[in-house]
């Protein structure tokens, strides 16, 4: 390895356009959430979906979140939005876009959908002013330094959630509860599904 | 610009891990050229084996021995006319060949040609094909649903329920190989694409026959669910001809129409690429540690030459066996001409091949090289490295190919309550089982 090349490499290691990533996504992202809503056809919603759960996915790439990224295109993407396809094919589309839009509960939605807008915007103020504290320093956000690597990421969120060299790890317990509850949620759509077991 | 080109010669590692984004863009380039010109031999190829099978010659009208088949077909379908059906959804019609083409060379991203003969190596590597793969699948849901049209839309209908039955079985085969990734020395198992191969590198054995019959077993399932997977023969039910006319492509034609087939052979390759780097052993040829002087790899690294010579050869047989009436005269000039282009392509290998040899050898010359000319041999030498990995992991990938045509040959269409029950109770069953047992046999020997 020459230096020249050395520098190269470490050169190229340097994110890339974050800022213009962040917000080409972001505006895709919300785009596509109010087309989700606002198309009368549902197969046109589904495919919007689909677009706002890719985006998502690029986001937790950008949050050097690989295995995340990966498993929400795999599972969201590529596993339940073609499951919803295939039932919203079976839907008759003709009766259902005569169908009103939106219940009439709309503006209790909008209102809670505001009251949250609001909560976060109070957050990041009060999380800002925190971070210019010099004695409370960044009490309300974790350091936004990436501590995990790219390149290893995979096999830490398994020594999290598996445990590493004998020890358990931080979400093991809980993550074993959680897939003791999805199998639960197997066995009762096979019971219910089958007339005679 | 030039430094940016140059910075990245020489380098061990893949562009997109050098961060080299110019070069990234070469390779994809390089890729997307070379996997569109594999789609032509192939679709070549797979009319005349299926010609030969049935006793039949084939295309033998455009160019010797219909070679230049392809080419006038894709010229047809180009200039014919594009029909978007008066009744179908037109954004989403237009918008589903585009879906499959854009998950089907997406993958290519991150396959390994070779150490570092990839676009980038993704820490995700296998978990990125297998999502951005089953992204393909919308392309054919979406086209069948938007024709709006009866056939096209069972079809669309099947093909979702077989791809999301057939990608359990899939899933469950591919873990079972990353599990034997984590017998390495280092003890971390790797789902990325180059890693894979280095394990089997590291461990001196394929897994196909690692834990024998285990890595077998999960290969064999791998190899049913992909065939299922990118709708070939005998699960090809969301385009069963004899059934549903066309399927879901049937209210396509033309350009459109060409761009699903441009997808599902791209697909076809993207996950034989899969199965050859994670049971194959990906670039590594035959043997790498029993035969590893220096003198085999001389011997191996003559292949891509030798194979060239051969095609030359058959091609130059071709030329002198044509009858000789005037009819055939263009035929055997373009015929000769072919043959003499792979003729040179052959030597151009071998003396890559041989030079690299030498100067990877490090024979001591008579007079000292200027430091230009010792750049110039060692750049030869990884070339040469660089076209042995290529090769090899092209040549698995083609008898991958190979067998996706002699299965359309031999076997009939599955019934579709025929296909469920093997996805789900023959497949997924002996799937688990591997996994356990890997799991299992993995724990006792590390």
């Amino acid at each position: 390895m020459n230096p020249a090349m050395n520098a190269g490499l470490n050169a190229g290691m340097a994110p890339v356009g974050t800022p213009w990533f962040f917000y080409v996504l972001a505006g895709l992202a919300v785009a596509s959430g109010l087309a989700v809503i606002t198309r009368r056809n549902a197969v046109h919603s589904a495919l919007a979906l689909i677009v706002t759960l890719l985006s998502v996915a690029c986001f937790y790439l950008m949050l050097y979140a690989p295995f995340v990224a990966g498993v929400q295109i795999i599972v969201y993407a590529g596993g339940i939005m073609v499951l919803f396809l295939f039932v919203i094919m079976l839907v008759n589309i003709e009766r259902s876009s005569k169908d009103r839009q939106f219940n009439r509960m709309w503006p209790v939605g909008l209102a809670a959908a505001c009251a949250l807008l609001a909560l976060f915007l109070g957050a990041l103020a009060k999380g800002k002013a925190l971070l210019n504290d010099p004695i409370t320093g960044k009490a309300l956000w974790p350091d936004p330094v990436n501590k995990l690597a790219e390149s290893s990421n995979t096999q830490q969120v398994a020594a999290m959630l598996y445990g590493d060299g004998g020890r358990m790890g931080e979400y093991t317990f809980a993550f074993e509860i959680a897939s003791l509850l999805l199998l639960v949620a197997i066995l009762g759509a096979v019971i219910m599904t089958k007339k005679k077991i | 610009m030039l430094t940016a080109f140059m910075s990245y010669l020489g380098s061990e590692v893949s562009p997109g891990v050098a961060g080299n984004q110019l070069w990234a863009l070469i390779y994809v380039l390089i890729i997307f050229a070379g996997v569109s010109v594999a789609v032509i031999c192939m679709n070549w190829l797979e009319r005349k084996a299926l010609a030969h099978f049935q006793v039949r010659l084939g295309p033998m009208r455009v160019g010797p021995h219909g070679l230049l088949q392809p080419i006038a077909d894709a010229l047809k379908l180009m200039l014919k006319e594009d029909i978007i059906p008066a009744q179908a959804d037109q954004f989403v019609f237009w918008v589903a060949p585009l879906i499959g083409l854009l998950a089907a060379f997406t993958v290519y991203t991150v396959i390994p040609f070779g150490p570092s003969q990839a676009v980038s190596d993704m820490n995700i590597g296998i978990l990125f094909m297998l999502g951005v793969s089953s992204l393909g699948v919308l392309g054919i849901v979406v086209a069948g649903w938007a024709s709006n049209s009866h056939y096209p839309l069972i079809g669309a209908l099947r093909s979702s329920a077989q791809m999301v039955s057939y990608e359990v079985a899939m899933g469950l085969a591919v873990i079972s190989a990353i599990l034997m990734t984590s017998l390495n020395t280092s003890g971390t198992g790797t789902l990325s694409m180059i890693g894979i191969v280095q394990a089997q590198q590291q461990q001196g054995i394929w897994f196909l026959f690692k834990f024998f019959p285990l890595g077998l077993i999960a290969f064999a399932i791998f190899a049913i669910a992909m065939v299922a997977e990118v709708n070939r023969t005998p699960f090809d039910l969301a385009e069963a001809e004899s059934e549903l006319t066309a399927g879901f492509h049937t209210e396509y034609s033309g350009l459109r129409w060409s761009l699903f087939m441009l997808a599902e052979y791209a697909a076809m390759i993207a996950v034989s690429s899969i199965a050859v780097t994670l049971w194959v052993g990906g670039w590594m040829r035959p043997f790498p540690n029993l035969l590893h002087a220096p003198a085999w790899d001389f011997i191996f690294s003559m292949f891509p030459g030798l194979t060239f010579g051969g095609l030359a050869a058959i091609a130059f047989i071709g030329t002198v066996r044509m009858p000789s009436h005037s009819f055939f005269r263009i035929q055997r000039i373009g015929l000769a001409v072919f043959a003499a282009l792979l003729g040179f392509l052959a030597l151009f290998l071998l003396f890559v091949a041989v030079v690299g040899h030498f100067a990877s050898a490090g024979v001591a010359l008579p007079v000292a090289l200027p430091p230009k000319a010792a750049d110039f041999l060692r750049a030869i030498a990884r070339f040469s490295d660089g076209i042995d990995y290529v090769y090899w992991f092209v040549l698995k990938v083609a008898v991958f190919m190979y067998l996706f045509i002699w299965y359309r040959a031999t076997w009939p269409r599955y019934r579709f309550d025929q296909l469920m029950k093997v996805g789900w109770k023959v497949l997924l069953p002996i799937s688990l089982g591997v996994l356990i047992l890997t799991a299992a046999v993995g724990v006792i020997v590390s």
